[in-house]
């Protein structure tokens, strides 16, 4: 059988459809396959936070890498996208905080990232909801946020133009060259590139991705409320433990005058339900910042699982065993901001060309250490 | 820091309707302790509101002296929005967070109006039918103003009744339902002779009023505000010059306190056996949200309800044949007042359909479902929570509603955010 698609994708979320977009326009035929809503899993749940982070070397360059992609592609982006260069304030609560301020404002100036220390007068200045006598924080202003369902409906919509097809059905089965639906059709292809986030060892077992749940509350439109993402220092040191639920201040001004509260992070949540005392954790958490989020009127709640790798970096690149089939997956809360710069490297592995920035720490094989033939009996 | 008021009740019913009345009448015992709550700062629901204080020879006024010389705790400006465990519930209040512990819970949450997009639907000065009854109640001066009375169900009638009793100029009612489909619900009417009477005392006052089956509105025109609306039987228009249009396209429940407690649903409607309990034992429904059937039906099955919540059994079996009547009416008038289908193809490209968040009819249609909608528009995702265009998206593009989430109203994050263990207030007070 002569494959019909040079790859399948296996997911239309912002990872699926920046691949999808990448490898289309690089003149591959391509297929998504999803069978519900464009951007409907943890695109549709995340914050949209373009964000460059430096929990690594290997999340700095990639984080850095896709903001600029972001940045350079702003422009042209529909005002339903919502893109605005808010920038990221990290908010510091006690002075040793600001000896963190100071070595990411070092680390962030030799990448050549625009950053500004932030003293406890200047915070407020920036900031004036921000309760007083907090320490400071270091503004990033070359951060944003956007609108991810329609940010992925974008990609997609560019994928599509450039020939690609979607095909509104589950994949239940998908390896060597061919995706099984539940439709009961087969469909072939000479690559399959599994970029179903959370669930992507649903697909392909063995993946060492895990959901981890986390929490979002929005509230009725408050103009002017905050200016900048605010971000709790702590937040890499809440977010990073690995093992215990925790919560985080993180609160972002939507380009609607809403405000978006987060964040958690839970490990072995199942259910998609409000979990009652990790949201007023995280809304205490919240208020313990702004004071002032007291008076406003929350209109919504929702959950979200996030991709999560053991070591904190995505899956990008071909899986160890099956010669046709790649990864995309594993970005946990990076995705939005990292999907342009996943597509970008993964059309650089399927077409032989040169990756921007180096790909070996993202590549899945780190995660597989050789295992004797019995291991999975 | 902490506003938190507790209580606990053997019964505790939701809702301060006729509905909510009547059980809160028959539930109310020496021993037994019963408490209504409702979000308005009076009872009476939508039916009786401000009808206690207005007008003593209203009907409404035997209920209210029944229930002021019953122990019955009344909870007003109480804004339930969430069940966090079986036996609580937690509601917002002027004064912050209430948490309501029940042994016994009635849910009498009622109906709202249904609104359906039309060109020109959101001018100002075109309203609910129940709305600007509402409005005139609280004292918006209607003497001599032209009202024209459009969309479907029994409130219309009401509605015309009384703003001609007002001293309105009601130009014509236009009931969207075609008169063969009204027949036999108003042949149903008439054999039942309380309703008869009331059937009388409309058609009286209404004498004037021309009722017109089969017509519907389709667009509204103004430059500032309305001035003129197009009405259609599909065949024919014609173009009205009027001041008001009192618009609703019959009732819808008030179903998403039942959901989120998760009680078991038909057709959009809460599932009760004989006694109205739910599909959750010690959960009892009643009114409207089980079936919309209007004013006697909701105080019958309330009673029901009162009764059954409180062992009385002997009692509530007694009224069974007078539920099953009831029933049957509630029915015969659900098809009497089922939508036409044409009412689907009145939005144009451009109409309005989520009004929170300004999405119009030609962004909705190319989606295939309410949740793609919503991520893609933002339809139904403003403060009013999709109330009212989900409904209409409901019959517009047949799309099921989905499940609900706390908070099921808008509620201050200080109310949401109040702390019942220990461990979140560490974390707090630890920065």
């Amino acid at each position: 059988m002569t494959p019909a698609y040079d790859a399948i994708i296996l997911g239309a979320g912002i990872v699926g459809a920046a691949c999808a977009m990448e490898l289309a326009q690089a003149g591959m035929r391509v297929a998504i396959v999803e069978p519900g809503v464009i951007g409907g899993g943890a695109t549709g749940a995340g914050m949209g936070h373009i964000v460059v982070m430096d929990d690594s070397p290997a999340q700095l360059a990639l984080t850095h890498h896709s903001q600029q992609l972001w940045d350079a592609l702003a422009p042209k982006l529909p005002a339903a996208v919502e893109y605005e260069t808010t920038g990221t304030i990290w908010v510091a609560t006690h002075s040793r905080e600001m000896e963190e301020v100071a070595r990411k404002q070092a680390l962030y100036t030799a990448h050549g990232i625009p950053v500004r220390t932030l003293d406890t007068a200047a915070l407020l200045r920036e900031e004036p909801n921000l309760r007083p006598g907090l320490a400071g924080g270091l503004l990033v202003p070359s951060d944003a946020v956007l609108y991810p369902p329609s940010a992925a409906d974008y990609l997609l919509q560019h994928a599509l133009q450039s020939g690609a097809t979607i095909i509104p059905h589950a994949a239940t089965h998908a390896a060597e060259g061919k995706v099984r639906l539940d439709s009961g059709g087969t469909i072939a292809a000479l690559r399959i590139i599994n970029a179903l986030g959370a669930s992507a060892a649903s697909i392909t077992p063995g993946l060492p991705v895990h959901p981890r749940k986390g929490h979002l509350v929005i509230t009725d439109r408050a103009p002017g409320f905050a200016r900048r993402q605010l971000v709790e220092l702590g937040y890499v040191r809440s977010a990073g433990s690995g093992t215990t639920d925790c919560v985080a201040f993180n609160v972002q001004p939507r380009k609607t005058g809403q405000v978006l509260i987060g964040s958690s992070r839970q490990y072995n949540a199942i259910s998609n339900s409000i979990d009652y005392d990790i949201l007023q954790r995280m809304l205490q958490q919240a208020r313990a910042y702004i004071p002032a989020l007291d008076h406003l009127s929350v209109i919504r709640t929702w959950t979200g699982f996030r991709a999560a790798t053991p070591d904190k970096l995505p899956l990008i690149g071909p899986h160890h065993a099956d010669p046709t089939l790649y990864l995309a997956t594993g970005h946990e809360g990076l995705g939005i901001t990292t999907a342009l710069a996943t597509g970008r490297l993964l059309r650089a592995i399927l077409t032989g060309t040169n990756p921007f920035i180096p790909i070996e720490p993202y590549l899945p094989a780190r995660s597989f250490t050789p295992q004797p033939e019995n291991a999975h009996a | 820091m902490c506003n938190a008021h507790t209580h606990n009740y053997d019964v505790l019913i939701l809702g301060g309707g006729p509905a909510g009345i009547a059980a809160a009448s028959a539930a109310a015992a020496p021993h037994t302790s019963v408490a209504i709550v409702d979000e308005n700062p009076t009872l009476g629901g939508q039916i009786w509101r401000n009808s206690f204080a207005a007008d003593v020879s209203d009907p409404a006024a035997h209920w209210y002296q029944r229930i002021q010389h019953s122990p019955i705790t009344r909870l007003h400006d109480l804004r339930v929005f969430h069940a966090p465990s079986p036996g609580t519930l937690q509601a917002e209040a002027g004064n912050g967070l209430h948490t309501l512990h029940y042994k016994k819970l009635i849910l009498a949450t009622g109906a709202r109006e249904r609104f359906l997009p039309f060109p020109g639907w959101t001018l100002p000065n075109i309203m609910g039918a129940g709305a600007l009854q509402n409005m005139v109640k609280s004292g918006l001066p209607i003497t001599g103003k032209r009202i024209v009375i459009a969309g479907s169900g029994p409130l219309l009638i009401v509605v015309a009744a009384y703003l001609k009793k007002h001293h309105a100029r009601v130009i014509c009612i236009c009931e969207q339902a075609p008169l063969r489909q009204l027949l036999p619900f108003a042949k149903g009417v008439i054999t039942n002779t309380e309703k008869l009477s009331q059937a009388l005392q409309y058609r009286l006052q209404l004498l004037t009023v021309p009722y017109r089956a089969g017509w519907w509105p389709a667009i509204a025109r103004g430059q500032s505000q309305l001035e003129t609306i197009t009405v259609t039987d599909g065949a024919r228009r014609y173009i009205i010059p009027c001041d008001y249009l009192a618009c609703g396209f019959h009732l819808v429940p008030n179903i998403e306190l039942p959901s989120l407690l998760g009680c078991s649903q038909s057709n959009g409607f809460v599932k009760v056996d004989t006694t109205q309990q739910t599909s959750i034992p010690g959960i009892y429904a009643a009114g409207e949200i089980t079936g919309i059937g209007g004013l006697e039906k909701s105080i019958l099955e309330g009673t029901i309800a009162g009764y059954s919540a409180t062992g009385q059994s002997t009692a509530a079996q007694q009224l069974s044949a007078a539920r099953s009547k009831s029933l049957r009416f509630a029915s015969a008038m659900q098809r009497a007042f089922a939508l036409r289908p044409e009412l689907r193809r009145l939005p144009a490209p451009s109409t309005l359909v989520c009004r929170c968040e300004d999405v119009p009819h030609s962004h909705l249609v190319s989606h295939s479902s309410w949740r793609s909608a919503k991520l893609h528009t933002r339809c139904g995702m403003g403060s009013c929570q999709g109330r009212v265009c989900g409904t209409a998206t409901e019959f517009l593009y047949g799309w099921p509603s989905e499940s609900v989430r706390p908070p099921i109203l808008p509620v201050r994050l200080q109310t949401l955010a109040q702390a019942e263990d220990p461990a979140s207030q560490e974390l707090s007070t630890a920065i």
